[in-house]
């Protein structure tokens, strides 16, 4: 079955220089876009047409284009990643947009990733939360055999639940209060299931939470918008774990 | 020979790596915080070297194109790693895994480099679980395991579809940890444009930061090369959108040899091409060859019907259905090798049985497994995967087949390098996909994996102390001398070069025209014909890329045209190359099929007598032929023979 083809489609992208400069939509016409290309081969097009004409092309994050290395960040038509649920910016499909559409293209809109160029922006922050604890303190070599411990399978199997984020920062984009609660708890309930990580959970989840905090990241008031819009479906309940944990440490104190 | 030393230990095979760490070099703990190293790319080989090296003391420095390391395309791996742990009682051992790679990879593998993977592979596990990756497991609480192609028993260990991501975040963790305690400096958003080489050994990297757009020095003791393969050469196929082969071309050129550039692999399971504004194809994991069975329709004018859409799968009675891979070679069915299963699905698809508009495909259907085993098990197995094959192709995979083709996957040759894993210049170390050393000329399913984490975690942080340890007394790399500065303006000049064409075309068209050449010719099927014909179009098309490319944007800031017009202009070079080297191996083995030496059924069929050697390549200069050496393989301890999966 050979694709459908749309005549026009209107793009509103948002443009700016660089991270000092004030950004403004500017309006794109393209033609001619199979509904089997992706929204990301889309924006390819629409770049050859302006190198064609002499402008710069529009910048934008992508590289694994199979929505697992969480580098896509896109605000489409005022959702992060676009209309479909769970799914990356890269997964979306043209053949979800109509005829004539015009389509509204913005970065993540959040203190914590300020805009580099364009659709760019910076996810450096998510990077400092884990550097504050989101391991298991073991060095490589000496280590027992893998199946020294036994891990009851529902705890893996939620462990892994958690563990598939991928660090797109959805959550907090979407967050109305740019909070990150999402992002700190995937990576803390993972390691608090897992008899691994059991023994550092305490010291991680205070270091962590007080990571997100100092960064300007938001309060949690529970709104569930971020496990609306995560690609990878990653449930609220783990930030339910994550606040246990705080708790348990902190009393510990 | 005097040139190329494979610097294998003496002994027994099975003892070769603990003789060989006997009498190796070792740094003590006062002396390694005195020493740099430069790590180039952190995916899954880079990443769990960088850690492993800071934990050790050694001051490191990463660099990746990403904006996070954790983002490397060793993500991308879906399902598996391989490890000989016997957990399944299956007769597995070190032996048997060293024995199946060598042979999977068509006897074109070291045997020396082969065995101690097999040897380090289930400390790899330990290292993994230690650290919190949630690895799939039984009832009882222990690890399971899956099969994957070219094996006769279950070794693979997985993590859903998703085992790349989660051993990659194991690595990234362990280097967050380094990251914070100051041990390992990470650059990201970086790109690597030239290796500095200080009296003939490594001593330092340009990188051009690619937010700014400045180009930077960096200087080390020990340059670690782990930057992936260079299979965007096509354009099409599984890599993400920026790997690419600049840093390994450069340092080429800076006088590392070459090994084996044509071996590439294609992987049978891909999601077809959809049109002509394909960006990247998709793998649908290997795995699902475990549940998921392989057929087109045996008779012609049912696979028309397909071909037209007056007829769907399911219109096909089972009698009708060829399951061509169960039918060639019943021993191994849907799991034989990618090399053996993309040829046959070509094969197929070439006789006019294709399945798909294009006819370019063919079915994978897992009916049958639903039928056995329930809906439910094989979404707790695949449903990640099925998930994202609807995404792409609004099919859904639980009653419809799926349509898949081959497409380029990974590199088995890359930079050349000695046990050590050292490069043929000193300080310069290759890991990973980056060099050529364990897969031969066909890598197996889920390899990948356990090779980038094996030189990461066990085999470089031993081998690289051997080189530190003379090393000791080299005072701090100083970044301003001639050298560095010859270096720098190397870069600077050369992306000026690019910069300063201002013609009409974007770096994308003349690397999409690339792919279509090195797809057509030197893909799945290469004769001396094709391959002239590659060396022909590939010279005219570069002499045009030179001629009319057009780099819009500032040359100081972020610029992604400029980037990708460098990576394209090594393309150009790299591609010639892999035409070289495919015309001068006139045989077939893995991955590379020339289709003057097949078998009368249509298998690969190798020339021992003349080719039992790894094609080493010195790059000449710019307008000059490279030279080729070659490393003469020795099997001691495998009989050399006609593979075969019937």
């Amino acid at each position: 079955m050979a694709d459908k083809i749309l005549k026009e489609i209107t793009l509103k992208v948002w443009r700016q220089k660089d991270a000092k400069s004030k950004g403004k939509f500017e309006t794109y016409k393209i033609h001619n876009i199979s509904q089997g290309s992706s929204f990301l081969e889309m924006l390819d097009i629409l770049n050859e047409q302006l190198v064609s004409e002499g402008k710069e092309p529009v910048a934008f994050d992508h590289d694994c284009r199979e929505g697992i290395c969480g580098t896509c960040s896109l605000f489409v038509d005022g959702r992060a990643h676009g209309p479909d649920d769970d799914v990356t910016t890269c997964q979306l499909h043209m053949r979800r947009f109509d005829e004539g559409a015009t389509i509204t293209i913005e970065p993540w809109r959040c203190g914590g990733f300020p805009v580099i160029k364009d659709l760019i922006v910076n996810r450096g922050a998510y990077e400092q939360i884990l550097q504050a604890g989101g391991y298991v303190s073991v060095n490589t070599g000496g280590i027992p055999d893998g199946n020294a411990i036994p891990i009851p399978k529902p705890a893996a199997d939620e462990a892994m639940d958690a563990a598939a984020c991928i660090g797109c920062g959805a959550c907090a984009a979407t967050c109305k209060n740019s909070s990150a609660m999402l992002f700190v708890a995937a990576k803390v309930s993972q390691l608090a299931l897992l008899p691994q990580g059991k023994v550092e959970a305490a010291r991680r989840a205070k270091a962590m939470v007080a990571k997100m905090d100092e960064l300007g990241f938001g309060a949690c008031t529970n709104t569930g918008a971020c496990e609306m819009e995560c690609p990878k479906s990653i449930s609220i309940e783990h930030i339910a774990r994550l606040n246990r944990e705080f708790i348990k440490a902190k009393l510990k104190d | 020979m005097a040139v190329l030393d494979a610097k294998i230990p003496e002994g027994p095979l099975k003892d070769k790596w603990s003789n060989h760490k006997a009498k190796i070099g070792v740094v003590s703990p006062a002396n390694k915080k005195k020493l740099d190293v430069i790590i180039v790319g952190t995916g899954l080989a880079g990443g769990s070297a960088a850690a492993s090296l800071a934990e050790l003391g050694y001051n490191v420095t990463t660099f990746c194109y990403q904006d996070s390391p954790r983002r490397a395309h060793s993500i991308a791996a879906q399902g598996g790693i391989n490890a000989a742990k016997n957990y399944t009682n299956d007769n597995d051992s070190v032996y048997r895994l060293f024995y199946e790679t060598i042979k999977g990879g068509d006897y074109r593998a070291r045997e020396a480099n082969v065995y101690r993977l097999a040897e380090v592979s289930g400390s790899i596990i330990d290292q993994c679980v230690a650290q919190g990756v949630p690895f799939a497991r039984d009832y009882g609480g222990l690890l399971a395991n899956r099969s994957f192609g070219g094996a006769l028993v279950s070794r693979t260990f997985y993590a859903r579809g998703q085992t790349g991501q989660q051993l990659l975040l194991g690595a990234y963790s362990a280097m967050n940890r380094q990251i914070a305690k100051g041990k390992i400096k990470s650059y990201t958003r970086h790109e690597v444009l030239d290796v500095v080489i200080v009296d003939g050994k490594a001593r330092g990297v340009i990188a051009r930061d690619l937010v700014t757009g400045k180009i930077e020095r960096f200087g080390a003791h020990a340059v670690v090369l782990a930057t992936g393969g260079y299979g965007n050469v096509f354009f099409l196929s599984t890599n993400a959108m920026g790997c690419n082969g600049s840093a390994a071309w450069q340092a080429y050129k800076r006088g590392a040899m070459f090994g084996n550039p044509c071996f590439v692999q294609i992987h049978p399971t891909c999601i077809p091409v959809h049109g002509d504004q394909q960006s990247k194809l998709t793998l649908m994991s290997e795995s699902l060859r475990n549940d998921g069975r392989v057929w087109v329709p045996k008779k012609k004018e049912d696979a028309e019907a397909l071909q037209k859409g007056t007829k769907t799968a399911n219109d096909i009675p089972d009698e009708d259905r060829d399951f061509y891979l169960e039918r060639r070679y019943p021993a191994f069915g849907n799991l034989v090798p990618r090399d053996v299963a993309s040829r046959a699905a070509k094969e197929r698809c070439d006789a006019g049985y294709g399945v798909n508009n294009t006819g370019k495909a063919v079915f994978l259907d897992f009916k049958y497994a639903i039928k056995e085993f329930g809906h439910k098990v094989i979404e707790e197995r695949y449903g990640n995967l099925f998930q994202m094959y609807q995404k792409i192709t609004d099919v859904d995979p639980y009653n419809y087949p799926m349509m898949i083709y081959p497409a380029i996957h990974y590199t088995m040759g890359g930079l050349w390098v000695d046990y050590n894993l050292m490069t043929t210049v000193p300080g310069l170390y290759a890991i990973g996909e980056c060099n050529f050393s364990d897969h031969g000329a066909n890598r197996l399913g889920a390899s990948a994996l356990m090779q980038g984490l094996a030189d990461g975690y066990f085999i470089l942080p031993y081998t690289i102390g051997d080189y530190l340890s003379k090393e000791i007394q080299t005072p701090k790399i100083d970044t301003t001398t001639k050298e560095f500065e010859e270096a720098e303006k190397h870069v600077t000049d050369r992306l000026k070069a690019l910069y300063d064409i201002k013609g009409t075309k974007s770096p994308d068209h003349f690397h999409k025209a690339l792919g279509i050449i090195m797809w057509d010719n030197i893909g799945m099927g290469r004769t001396k014909e094709s391959l002239e014909t590659a060396i022909k179009e590939i010279a005219a098309l570069k002499k045009e890329f030179y001629k009319d490319l057009r780099v819009v944007g500032d040359f100081t800031a972020m610029n992604n045209e400029l980037e990708k017009a460098a990576r394209v202009a090594d393309f150009f070079e790299l591609a010639e190359l892999m035409a070289h080297d495919a015309l001068d191996r006139n045989e077939s083995c893995g991955g590379h099929c020339r289709l003057e030496s097949v078998t009368e059924e249509g298998e690969a069929k190798r020339d021992d007598e003349n080719y039992k050697y790894v094609s080493v390549w010195e790059y000449k200069g710019d307008d000059v032929a490279p030279e080729l050496h070659k490393e003469e393989l020795v099997y001691e301890n495998i009989k050399v023979q006609q593979r075969s999966y019937k």
